[in-house]
């Protein structure tokens, strides 16, 4: 009875919640911890720069210079890395003032495929830490293929696309079957397996079949250009692999929603036992997805070598695999989440680069608030506290991440 | 000791899990409180026990208010709780478990004389024959059970709140509690005694408190009918027998022949188990948990983790050591005991649920794509046909009451034709209501010609629904009665005495 009594006054008050109640939520949160990890990335530039420094060693005289100098370092700091990230307004044509978001999507190329990767171990309940290794995987069979054989134009780039896949799903493939059979923890063999992966192809690259001729250095012979993902134009370094990647969030997004297998995974990855009871094979799922996983990892290495580097080394991955895990996580493993935020990602590598050349200010500012992204995505009472939100019980990511009873 | 709640509310947000509770024990009273689950009686005695702080009431302990910061307090000022799931360290002996969190000690190091003489001192005042060196995991639940009220009584409590204390009992374990309250009461102990089994609440209480949905609904007397109470407890009038019209058993559907199973540590779990469900019948499983039933449904469902022996046909086929697939496609229908780890995944949808272990056949997919719109169109059928009480199909099926979840893995399995209906604890956890409309799925079910095997440690239950019933001991089949076998007989049987 009380109810409908109170109700007329209740409604007009729960209007202005409306938006602390949607920021609360999933996107809101991760729209929030972005915010903050700038917001604190600011204070680092701050700290960082060396006119903020100077002016802060008379701070009791004059408050106002450290200020001013530190607004000036943050401003100028923060416009480079968008400059980097998306459009140079000062390019004197629109290719080369273009050229930053062909950058940031090149970079986002690897990560939305490696993020892919994670994110579908991910919602079959397996933490994938295995991208690194499965990328270096991937690339040393595409870079094999690109640059030994000598076939026609699409074919020796499908050819290599496909070899880049079996090599990733090989890699990943060992950990799930790992898993499967002996239940061995994936986290644990996928780090290892990243090892083996970084020494394997440090030692492959010592050898005269990968070796390109007269280097001593670990460098492969360039692939084939018939062998390299096509370009637009020829100052831009965005190749066609970031079509791959689509293709590859598009089709992931399809399994899982519209397939028996995708439903498996999922059902797998919330409740293993009550997918058991269901007359699921789990065991067989997890190596699937594992050889599934890999290969998406493996497309990765992919556009490494047949796009961007062109040729393979000992740094090819550049903790890309690494970087996947926490794409994954801010897309929430869902495959338009990943897309999203390797663009992000690639965006902020591709603006880190301006910024440091243009402003000085260290590039490791952007691993800084990469790290705190994750770090505020993963606690979303820190973010709700801090910003006095509602509490939902939804944004919660990581309470489904089975951690080491998985 | 006197305990009284003055107009206790409890609010979750905006959902009041109690509301304006008012409630006196008088010393020496047994007050039985009596609720559905989700009623609010765990939550009102954990307000009690100064584990939840409530949002406005009062708590008064012989005519003084308190205030409760933690359960400690609540000690302090007399109460004891036995939960549900007991709080003992299992390795450790009785004394020692008892002097848990208040350890006597002589210098540096523990006392453990004078905790063996204080539970030698309550057992013996309140005959609850308890060996104070006794190691906690050898000792029947029944014991660990009065391990828990020694723990309460040796800390003074004048009132002890018992939180569905015979769950876990067998009907002679329960006799013999009822017992100890009695005696507990002669010596001027109160009790709080939660439950929702009608039988026990009448025979131990001297006042019977209904609550439903978070409000003292009334209050009544032992001599009230079950009827009566059960009428309380939903709020509207429900049947407590189910009408099924005599059996009519056909030929052998599921056989099993000299099935042992052991577990992956090679300790035997089944032994020798021969029987047949017949089309048309419904076999109970009786017994107290524990004694291999759970297993047994494993064993039958190919889910099982360990080494079986023996033989178990379904029409004839052999399905050992089947997979769980080969098991499903063969024509038998499953409800797991614990639909929340096993029968559901809580973050999927209801309509998910309600094809899992289907998705992979026609009509809901083909070649390794889901056909939403028949998935869809047959999830809508079923919860209107099971009457599931949802928001939406789409809503995830943690959002539903217990009862409503069962009735999801109910309108699952039945949804194809079966033909055997293997359910374990097919009403555990679920409301008066919806025991009474799962109970006739089940009997349709055997009319329709399943072969049932219900697996319940609710001896009502297999009473209500049992055409034959086996009991099961320590991994056998100690007796294979008939429905009008008396209950004292049974709970013989069920504790491993036979005739012979």
């Amino acid at each position: 009875m009380t109810d409908t009594a109170t109700k007329p006054d209740a409604q007009p008050a729960k209007q202005p919640n409306r938006l602390r109640t949607a920021m609360s939520g999933t996107a809101g949160i991760t729209f929030l911890s972005i915010v903050m990890a700038l917001v604190i990335g600011a204070i680092f530039i701050a700290l960082s720069d060396p006119a903020v420094q100077e002016a802060s060693s008379y701070f009791f005289s004059k408050p106002l210079d450290t200020i001013s100098a530190a607004w000036t370092a943050v401003v100028e700091a923060y416009k480079a890395l968008l400059t980097g990230m998306l459009f140079n307004p000062e390019a004197t044509s629109l290719v080369n003032a273009l050229k930053p978001l062909s950058e940031t999507i090149t970079m986002a190329t690897p990560l939305i495929l490696g993020g892919l990767s994670v994110a579908l171990a991910f919602r079959a309940g397996l933490f994938n830490i295995g991208a690194e290794g499965q990328i270096i995987l991937g690339a040393v069979f595409a870079s094999y293929i690109g640059f030994t054989f000598d076939l026609p134009v699409i074919v020796h780039l499908l050819l290599a696309v496909i070899g880049a896949f079996v090599g990733g799903a090989i890699w990943g493939g060992i950990a799930g079957f790992l898993k499967a059979k002996t239940g061995a923890h994936e986290v644990i063999t996928t780090i290892m397996l990243n090892w083996i992966a970084i020494y394997l192809v440090a030692w492959l690259l010592t050898k005269s079949w990968f070796l390109r001729p007269g280097r001593q250095d670990p460098i492969s012979p360039p692939v084939n250009p018939n062998a390299e993902y096509p370009t637009i134009i020829d100052q831009w370094r965005v190749h066609a692999g970031i079509l791959v990647a689509i293709a590859c969030a598009a089709g992931v997004a399809w399994l899982l929603d519209k397939s028996t297998l995708g439903f498996q995974f999922r059902a797998v990855g919330a409740n293993a036992s009550a997918a058991r009871t269901a007359g699921m094979n789990v065991s067989r799922m997890y190596l699937l997805v594992m050889l599934i996983a890999g290969g998406l990892a493996g497309l990765a290495g992919s556009a490494q070598v047949l796009g961007t580097e062109k040729s393979l080394s000992g740094g090819i991955s550049a903790g890309i695999g690494f970087d996947a895990i926490t794409v994954a996580l801010l897309g929430r493993a869902n495959p338009w989440g990943v897309v999203a935020a390797g663009l992000l990602f690639g965006g902020l590598r591709a603006g880190g680069l301006n910024m440091q050349t243009s402003t000085g200010t260290p590039i490791d500012i952007v691993l800084v608030i990469q790290a705190l992204i994750v770090l505020f995505i993963a606690a979303p009472p820190l973010v709700r506290s801090v910003f006095r939100l509602p509490e939902t019980g939804k944004g919660g990511f990581m309470e489904t991440a089975k951690g080491w009873n998985g | 000791m006197k305990l009284e709640l003055r107009n206790i509310t409890k609010k979750f947000g905006d959902f009041a899990a109690n509301e304006d509770i008012s409630l006196t024990v008088n010393p020496g009273e047994i007050v039985a409180l009596l609720g559905e689950n989700g009623a609010g009686k765990s939550t009102l005695m954990n307000v009690v026990y100064g584990l939840l702080e409530p949002t406005s009431g009062e708590i008064l302990v012989n005519d003084v208010v308190e205030d409760f910061r933690g359960p400690g307090d609540a000690i302090t000022a007399g109460i004891g709780m036995v939960h549900q799931h007991f709080m003992l360290v299992p390795p450790f002996t009785v004394a020692e478990n008892v002097m848990l969190g208040h350890e006597h000690t002589k210098g540096m190091f523990l006392d453990l004389e004078t905790a063996r003489s204080e539970v030698r001192r309550v057992s013996e005042a309140y005959n609850l024959h308890v060996d104070p060196d006794a190691l906690v995991e050898e000792l029947p639940v029944g014991v660990q059970q009065r391990v828990e009220i020694i723990k309460a009584l040796v800390r003074d409590a004048g009132v002890l709140i018992l939180d569905e204390p015979t769950a876990v009992l067998t009907p002679q374990e329960t006799d013999e509690l009822l017992d100890i309250m009695r005696g507990l009461k002669a010596k001027g102990t109160s009790i709080v005694f939660i439950s929702h089994k009608l039988r026990e609440v009448r025979a131990a209480a001297d006042r019977i408190v209904v609550i439903r949905r978070g409000r003292v609904v009334g209050e009544a007397t032992p001599e009230a009918t079950q009827a009566e109470l059960a009428g309380m407890m939903v709020g509207r009038e429900v049947s407590l027998t189910v009408d099924k019209p005599p059996a009519n058993p056909g030929a052998p559907v599921l056989s099993l022949k000299e099935v042992s199973a052991a577990d992956l540590e090679g300790r035997p779990i089944l032994r020798e188990l021969t029987f047949d469900v017949r089309a048309g019948e419904i076999l109970g499983v009786a017994g107290v948990q524990g004694n291999g039933q759970t297993e047994l449904a494993q064993v039958l469902t190919g889910l099982f983790e360990g080494e079986v022996l023996g033989s178990i046909t379904l029409d004839g086929t052999e399905i050992t050591g089947k997979d769980p697939r080969d098991i499903l496609d063969s024509g038998l229908g499953y409800v797991p005991e614990d639909r929340e780890h096993d029968g559901l995944i809580g973050s999927f949808t209801v309509t998910e649920n309600l094809v899992l272990d289907q998705v992979s056949n026609a009509p809901y997919s083909s070649g390794g794509v889901l056909k939403n719109s028949v998935i869809d169109r047959t999830a809508v059928e079923l919860i209107e046909e099971f009457d599931v009480r949802t928001q939406g199909a789409k809503a995830p099926v943690s959002s539903l009451s217990g009862g409503n979840k069962q009735k999801v893995v109910m309108a699952r399995e039945m949804s194809r034709e079966l033909r055997v209906l293997v359910a374990a604890q097919p009403t555990r956890g679920v409301d008066v209501g919806s025991i009474e409309f799962l109970h006739k799925r089940i009997v349709a079910e055997r009319e329709r010609g399943a072969a049932v095997l219900i697996i319940s440690s609710e001896l009502d239950e297999i009473y209500a629904l049992a055409d034959r019933i086996a009991v099961m001991y320590r991994g056998a089949i100690i007796g294979m009665v008939g429905p009008d076998t008396s209950r004292d007989d049974m709970g013989l049987l069920m504790a491993g005495v036979t005739n012979d």
